[in-house]
């Protein structure tokens, strides 16, 4: 089975909410819309499920088309943001409803609940109401009901964004483990880079409507195909400046240049914009051919085991994450470094003509 | 400014507490520095919000004191303790333009028009708005909406203290690094006592000189980034800061040795024989796996790539140990051993950290 999303998009009051997108996602899959709040991931879902009609395209699913299909028909899961459960109904009861509807056996009924409340760990607290649950218990209820659905297609919208921060950390380690043992496809919308890395699967990125970029999350995250991709998925954001390629030398400013080898020998001469992530930034020259940067402290920040540092770079900012916990003087100059083996090129639209060389060394 | 005294102060919300359960905030003694920037951190529940209350003058404790600047306040309603405040929403007057909205506290003071109009300017630059200034509130997004929060929040000079309640909540993660920065820049500046309560780690580890870790009414430590990191006093402090947090293994120490599921360690430093449930802690950044027969015997059971680093999860005798190693690790599956850098081991005695000996 899978689902096929072919030249779908969706017009909203002259409005275009998703550009004419194709997208093929497999059965037994998790594939995370990774944007900004408005970049489309939710509108996406609404057509994946049935709950908008696209005003293009086709949507095809185990080689059907279901293209105007209600979403009752097609065997959809969804969970929000916010928790939904039933308040006046127990949480084996809120589990055990969208079965209840489709009419199955109580025995059958007995074994999904248990299962389903027994890898969201909800097993103690079945006669309770909803409301007598922490957050993170009712969202894991919410997912539990999405679970006994057994439905072919479950999207979830920024599950987690509601609950504190090291619950987040066990339910995203717990959710790829519970999805792969469920076999149906997974897609999962969210904000955060860190929550796309920690979920793992596939990853589309996404932009002002668009797929950006769709893969397997290590992939897009190391070979993004543009600029865009690559600041989408950076938190903290990939930092940039502008470069020349001139011969067999990229130019950087402040005196420092690279060879133009290997899959830069061939571009053209010109204008060009160089990416780094900030944990690639270092202030020792840990290789010969580290490039060298002056820049002025803005600010830092210390998180117990890094130190961030925000500097103003000729007027742009850049971000670096340290290993380790350093006492630096704000408002002073600071030399940065960095290897030429993690740097990005793009074209000036955006581009990338080139990857950075550790990305594809392994 | 001023400095905040917390005076054997605690709170119950029922009406005659029994016993110490029954406190939603246990009793706590603490100077908080002029000057300074403080973070709340603990999940749901665990008292910070109670005390956020408390300090704001939204709720009145149940025993105890609160003094500002060597002033009792405990009683004095939020009007008379002159301190801002930033909400997790906006708050924000819809028909007023940014201007105006950014303006309002200062108005309301009777302040000269000329300093009001230089101090907006002032602010509108630091968040970023100057170009927005005379557009209507109205139809702006959360994120803008809440900049001109946290700008109206700074606008007084005057203020003893700012307090921020999940001030970020509702903004996109590269909004979140902007307005972090400016916070963390104005505190810089200004040198505004500021108290920043959150659920979020990064947010209160970066955001604060000393951050309160609070679990269950109680503030476990309060201490520097750096000391949450490298020595957290309490079990609790390691599982909650730290992505994944500590590893905590079942130990016996004996001196400069723990014995840990029949395999002995060097722990590098004396601690004599604590007693009571003894346990060590290693955080995973101070873990590394190595081929050999040195350290602890593991299986490892699956590597993340989480960008930056990757998370090994390794499984010691039905424990599970985690790992962070570099980027560009070759993780490889005859690695059958941890071994811990002994500057990152703690040892803890009932889920209190032992102090090592002077050498």
């Amino acid at each position: 089975m899978s689902l096929v999303l072919m030249g779908v998009s969706k017009v909203v009051n002259g409005q275009t909410h998703i550009h004419p997108t194709d997208l093929e996602l497999q059965t037994g899959t998790m594939n995370v819309l990774l944007g900004p709040t408005s970049s489309g991931k939710t509108s996406l879902m609404r057509l994946m499920a049935g709950l908008d009609v696209p005003n293009s395209g086709k949507i095809i699913w185990g080689g059907r088309d279901v293209t105007g299909m209600r979403v009752q028909d097609r065997g959809v899961a969804m969970v929000y943001q916010q928790f939904i459960n039933y308040p006046s109904m127990t949480v084996y009861e809120n589990i055990a409803s969208p079965m209840r509807l489709l009419k199955q056996t109580a025995s059958q009924i007995d074994a999904a609940v248990k299962k389903a409340a027994d890898l969201m760990k909800l097993s103690p607290f079945l006669d309770r109401k909803p409301l007598e649950l922490s957050g993170g218990q009712q969202q894991r209820c919410a997912l539990a009901r999405a679970l006994v659905k057994d439905a072919g297609l479950v999207l979830l919208d920024e599950p987690l964004a509601n609950l504190d921060y090291k619950l987040r950390e066990e339910l995203r380690t717990e959710i790829p483990k519970i999805f792969e043992e469920a076999g149906s496809i997974f897609v999962y919308a969210t904000t955060e880079p860190e929550e796309a890395l920690l979920l793992g699967g596939n990853t589309a990125t996404m932009w002002e409507g668009r797929i950006t970029q769709f893969g397997k999350m290590p992939f897009v995250y190391r070979q993004p195909v543009n600029a865009v991709t690559a600041r989408v998925f950076s938190d903290p954001p990939m930092n940039f400046l502008k470069i020349q390629k001139s011969g067999d030398r990229l130019i950087f400013g402040d005196g420092q240049a690279a060879a133009a080898s290997g899959a830069l020998a061939g571009l053209d001469d010109g204008d060009y914009v160089a990416g780094f992530r900030p944990n690639h930034l270092e202030l020792d020259k840990r290789v010969q051919d580290a490039l060298e940067f002056t820049g002025r402290l803005q600010v830092t920040e210390i998180t117990g085991s890094e130190t961030f540092v925000h500097l103003d770079h000729h007027g742009e900012n850049w971000v670096g994450l340290i290993h380790g916990v350093k006492n630096l003087q704000i408002g002073a100059s600071l030399n940065v470094y960095l290897d030429p083996r993690h740097i990005y090129i793009f074209a000036e639209d955006g581009t990338s003509v080139a990857p950075a060389s550790y990305a594809t060394a392994a | 400014m001023a400095k905040i005294t917390l005076e054997n102060l605690a709170h119950s919300y029922m009406p005659n507490p029994l016993n110490e359960d029954d406190f939603a905030l246990k009793a706590l003694n603490h100077d908080w520095a002029d000057g300074e920037a403080y973070a709340l951190l603990g999940a749901s529940g665990c008292g910070k919000s109670t005390l956020l209350n408390i300090i704001s003058g939204l709720l009145h404790p149940s025993q105890g004191r609160i003094l500002f600047n060597d002033r009792d306040v405990t009683m004095a309603p939020t009007t008379q303790r002159n301190i801002a405040q930033v909400f997790q929403f906006p708050v924000v007057y819809d028909t007023m333009t940014v201007r105006d909205n950014l303006a309002f506290p200062l108005r309301n003071r009777g302040a000269d028009a000329s300093y009001v109009r230089d101090r907006v300017q002032q602010i509108a630059n630091m968040i970023g708005m100057e170009s927005m200034l005379d557009r209507k509130a109205r139809g702006l997004t959360a994120d803008a909406k809440q900049k001109i929060s946290l700008g109206r929040g700074m606008v007084r000079e005057d203020v003893n203290a700012l307090l921020f309640d999940e001030p970020l909540t509702v903004i996109d993660p590269h909004m979140k690094w902007e307005l972090r920065t400016q916070l963390k820049s104005l505190h810089h500046e200004f040198g505004h006592t500021m108290i920043y309560v959150t659920h979020d780690q990064t947010e209160a580890l970066t955001f604060a000189d000393k951050v309160a870790v609070m679990h269950e009414g109680r503030v476990v430590q309060m201490g520097t980034p750096q000391e949450l990191f490298e020595a957290p006093e309490h079990t609790f402090v390691g599982y909650f800061i730290g992505s994944p947090g500590m590893n905590v293994l079942d130990a016996k120490v004996t001196g400069n040795t723990a014995v840990i599921a029949g395999t002995q360690i060097s722990l590098g430093k004396e601690f004599g024989t604590p007693t009571g449930k003894v346990e060590i802690g290693v955080r995973p950044e101070f873990a590394s796996l190595q081929v050999g027969n040195e350290g602890l015997p593991i299986t490892i059971k699956r590597v993340e790539d989480v960008g930056r680093h990757k998370i090994v999860r390794t499984d010691f005798y039905g424990t599970e140990i985690n790992i962070i190693a570099p980027e560009g690790e070759n993780i490889t599956p005859e690695m059958n051993r941890v071994v811990f850098d002994t500057a990152g081991i703690n040892v803890y005695a009932d889920s209190w950290r032992v102090a090592p000996k002077a050498a």
